[in-house]
């Protein structure tokens, strides 16, 4: 039995923790590791054996790669409660994270992330959700069969 | 004001909501006792998510409070980051005096995005330079937060702006 708030999210005032937060980690207001909010986080598919609920919670949020910041939002806890379990858990070999955050991130990273806004930029023109916009010049556009969810 | 809306228009996931807890007193003692006395500060902090899988990168917007005394908060996210967004509200030009003075003075490269939306006033980018200071260097957009592609282009404008620093710096 999970002391987790049921099956719909509670808002603002009315979410009153059911366990005070840092119950969850035994008072511990710090991280083993260094963890920033971008920290990526993988499941490594080691299972320990004494997890706590709220481990185990933060473990499959993290099966696929995930931030610090998304454990923490998704368990509803604030982030240094989720920065302690999840510093638990690579103590435990059950999760990995990714390339540390560096101060200035590299040239390579930055042309590839230019890059990839423009083709956004480029395929939010000729999706045209709006028709105030300025029409994308000439051209046969090869719209792609409209698969944006709407 | 329209941080979450422009991290919204952007974001592939519904924009999540964490906060962060700054215990104020207590620094440089492990002890737990009076914990309960101690003051803390909440600060709820919206952010967002893109991942472009072709580039294999995920990029993360977070919006955070302008006030301040949430700089603590700023702290903690100007580590690792791109650059930054300041997000003007015509209606209120000098509320982002703070955010351009703590990134001046980090040295945190940033673009002004101006938000226009229908009814405010509309000012000229020179207009919004001079009444705020903004050095020429910094790039000044008029926006509107809500369309994908306008907050887009901010972004694009921001890391172009970055990049035009880093590789300028680099060749003396």
């Amino acid at each position: 039995m999970t002391a987790v708030p049921g099956d719909h999210p509670l808002l603002d005032g009315e979410a009153g923790p059911v366990v005070r937060p840092y119950s969850v980690t035994y008072g511990r207001t710090r991280p083993r590791s260094a963890l920033d909010l971008t920290t990526m986080l993988l499941a490594t598919g080691r299972t320990p054996r004494h997890m706590e609920p709220e481990h185990a919670q933060a473990l499959r949020l993290c099966r696929a790669a995930t931030s610090v910041a998304e454990v923490a939002a998704n368990l509803q806890q604030p982030v240094v409660v989720a920065k302690v379990l999840v510093s638990d858990l690579i103590a435990w070999e059950a999760l990995i994270t990714g390339v540390p955050t560096v101060d200035t991130p590299d040239l390579q990273t930055m042309k590839d992330l230019l890059d990839g806004l423009r083709k956004l930029q480029f395929s939010s023109n000729t999706n045209g959700d709006d028709t105030n916009g300025d029409d994308p010049d000439g051209g046969e556009d090869p719209r792609r069969g409209g698969l944006r969810g709407g | 004001m329209g941080k979450t809306t422009l991290v919204k228009a952007v974001s592939e996931i519904e924009p999540l909501t964490t906060e962060e807890t700054l215990t104020v007193a207590g620094i440089g003692t492990d002890s737990l006792d009076g914990v309960e006395s101690k003051s803390t500060t909440t600060v709820a902090l919206d952010f967002g998510r893109m991942t472009f899988t072709e580039q294999n990168l995920v990029l993360y917007l977070f919006g955070t409070p302008g006030q301040d005394r949430y700089w603590f908060m700023w702290d903690e996210l100007s580590r690792g980051t791109l650059g930054a967004v300041v997000l003007v509200d015509t209606r209120r030009l000098p509320a982002c005096f703070p955010a351009l003075e703590f990134f001046e003075q980090r040295g945190i490269e940033y673009v002004v995005a101006v938000n226009q939306f229908d009814g405010g006033f509309r000012y000229t980018t020179e207009e919004v330079r001079d009444a705020l200071t903004i050095r020429d260097q910094v790039p000044i957009v008029m926006c509107d937060a809500r369309n994908t592609r306008s907050a887009t282009s901010v972004l694009i404008s921001l890391i172009e702006h970055v990049l035009l620093v880093v590789t300028s710096r680099s060749v003396p």
